[in-house]
């Protein structure tokens, strides 16, 4: 796919992240607008997922992923953008999107099995949990002899949480070199920026240091820049080694009163607010 | 009543190593995970004959009950093993929203549970891990009473679809359910019909109560003993049935009083049919160093107790 494309397809998601917290006046926004080149270049370019269609032209979905590649979002709070990305891909009617949040709803708070939305394999939410079931996935890949990839996208203030260096450290002793991470650096989180509230230091150091292959992707909102990036951590699989990839975003990109500070990880625009955002976005696919 | 002569004495534990050593040799999607207690676990024979469906997870719990999660998405069947205490209460978030919410079909097989871990002290004596448990949705709670029924509990929780919290022990307890026997998840085990008092009971204190039915027996009480090996989902109409009968009930657990295998009766009753019950479970404590005989006997998790408590409940009767 041309990065033109990918970026309309960014645009058309980003609108639909922010009707979609407007529509339930609740949600992350901030969070879903940094990730949301990211999550669009794993499923429309990077990954192998199954494209064999059945009822009512959606994907057939199957929870093993055999011979499919695999994304688990462990930072859940930013279903927004899994959702929009999700139902642009094939997996479910972007109509809804409309319910997001909503009573009777597939598209929980955070993203769930429970509601047997496709596309989903994991819930998460309480955060520091997705990597660990992500190498559980890589090894089950091993095991049955698959050659496919496992991606896993954090977010940064989520590296304040045990479970993660636990799983850190998991992956690189098994030598799962099937398995991406991904940690969505764009320094801030729900009390400020992570700095201040609870400093990572150097995660490429410490990343490293647990036996990681750590990459960058510079500007994480540059959609060239992160699909060549996710084209080189492919490359660096193989080699025993699991990859990281430390990919910085701005919180709110595309939405420049959203951008440059904590304000909108976890806040709804209001009409005006809304009608400022989309301005800025255009609409590429059709809204929902 | 029903006796069951026994010729020896062995931990329910190895009965669940027996039992993965079978499913190691029977079904290629089991694999297994251990957080550094593999010789407590007595999954050495399946480590040996299946090293590729090991996976060691060191001390690290929360991230092995995430692991076992993700293999079931390639459609294995993982049993996550560790002693009782790490294995739920240490981690009750990553089985609550990975395992239980997700409904993932993980098998978590824990050992050392209750005050019989004995020496080691309270802070591995676990005893809120059925509250814990049962108050989960699409949660499977199993809690076998000797080396046979663990094996058998073992082989069916790999076949049941879905998360399953299979609990033993470690001391060496009397072998006396048979060793051919086939285990159905929420099928109470009538141990021997009585009239005059219902004693449920699970784990280790099933031996207990059978021994506690000889006693009451001699006194010319009638008890009727029923293994509840199946906490979640509870035999409700093996346990009204029997309560319709005898009109009182003994509960008998190595856990607390609060939110177990007595309180999940007692539920059962105030829904269905009011008799009055009495507990035999750990009173609103910790447990302490000691040996497993010492603190059954301390917390009063007896065949002594249970007389005791039968004859009061008896006597409550309208």
């Amino acid at each position: 796919m041309q990065t033109k494309e990918l970026q309309d397809i960014a645009s058309q998601v980003r609108r639909d992240i922010v009707r979609m917290v407007h529509g339930c006046q609740s949600g992350h926004p901030g969070g879903s607008l940094g990730c949301t080149d990211v999550i669009v270049g794993l499923y429309f370019q990077q990954m192998k997922i199954n494209n064999r269609r059945g009822k009512g032209g959606f994907l057939t979905f199957n929870m093993d992923a055999t011979n499919e590649d695999l994304f688990f979002l462990s930072n859940g709070h930013i279903s927004p953008v899994f959702y929009s990305v999700l139902s642009h891909r094939g997996y479910f009617d972007k109509a809804e999107l409309a319910t997001f949040r909503k009573i009777n709803s597939r598209l929980q708070g955070h993203p769930t099995t429970h509601e047997h939305l496709p596309g989903i394999r994991i819930a998460s939410g309480s955060l520091g949990q997705g990597m660990s079931v992500a190498i559980g996935a890589a090894l089950a890949k091993r095991l049955n002899g698959e050659k496919t990839t496992v991606y896993c996208l954090m977010g940064d203030g989520e590296q304040q949480e045990g479970q993660v260096w636990e799983a850190a450290q998991a992956a690189p002793h098994h030598k799962l070199d099937n398995l991406v991470g991904i940690i969505d650096l764009n320094g801030q989180q729900i009390d400020g920026p992570t700095e201040k509230v609870m400093s990572n230091r150097d995660l490429k150091a410490k990343y490293k240091a647990f036996g990681w292959n750590v990459m960058e992707i510079k500007d994480g909102n540059d959609m060239e820049q992160v699909v060549a990036g996710l084209r080189k951590a492919k490359r660096l699989l193989g080699k025993g080694q699991p990859v990281m990839i430390l990919l910085r975003t701005e919180m709110g990109a595309g939405v420049d009163f959203m951008m440059g500070s904590h304000k909108w990880h976890g806040v709804a625009p209001n009409d005006e607010q809304l009608a400022a955002a989309l301005a800025q976005l255009p609409e590429t696919l059709g809204d929902y | 009543m029903t006796k069951y002569p026994f010729t020896e004495k062995k931990d329910t534990r190895s009965g669940f190593g027996a039992g993965m050593t079978e499913l190691g040799r029977t079904n290629p999607n089991v694999v297994t995970l251990c957080a550094d207690l593999v010789g407590s676990l007595k999954i050495d024979t399946f480590i040996k004959e299946n090293p590729e469906r090991f996976i060691q997870c060191g001390i690290a719990e929360a991230n092995m009950i995430g692991v076992a999660a993700g293999l079931t998405i390639g459609g294995k069947i993982p049993f996550a093993t560790t002693f009782a205490n790490f294995g739920s209460s240490r981690v009750y978030d990553q089985i609550r929203q990975s395992v239980a919410y997700s409904d993932k079909n993980v098998k978590i097989a824990v050992s050392h549970a209750g005050l019989t871990l004995g020496e080691d002290g309270a802070t591995h004596q676990i005893l809120e891990d059925l509250a814990m448990m049962r108050s989960l949705p699409n949660m499977t709670v199993i809690n076998p009473c000797d080396f046979n029924q663990t094996k058998a509990a073992t082989l069916a929780a790999a076949e049941h679809k879905g998360p399953v919290y299979l609990r033993f022990g470690r001391p060496v307890v009397p072998v006396f359910t048979s060793p051919d026997q086939k285990f159905e998840i929420g099928k109470a085990w009538m141990v021997s019909e009585g009239k005059d008092v219902s004693i449920f009971a699970t784990g280790h204190l099933v031996w207990e109560a059978i021994q506690a039915c000889e006693i009451l027996e001699a006194k010319g009480i009638s008890a009727e003993i029923i293994n509840i090996h199946t906490i979640k989902p509870l035999d409700e109409k093996a346990i009204l049935k029997s309560v319709r009968k005898t009109k009182c009930v003994v509960s008998c657990e190595e856990h607390q009083m609060n939110g177990g295998l007595g309180d999940a009766i007692a539920q059962t009753l105030a829904k269905n049919f009011l008799a009055p019950q009495e507990y035999v479970a750990v009173d609103n404590s910790f447990g302490e160093s000691g040996t497993p005989a010492q603190l059954m006997e301390k917390y009063g998790l007896n065949a002594a107790t249970i007389v005791e408590k039968a004859l009061k409940v008896i006597s409550r009767k309208g």
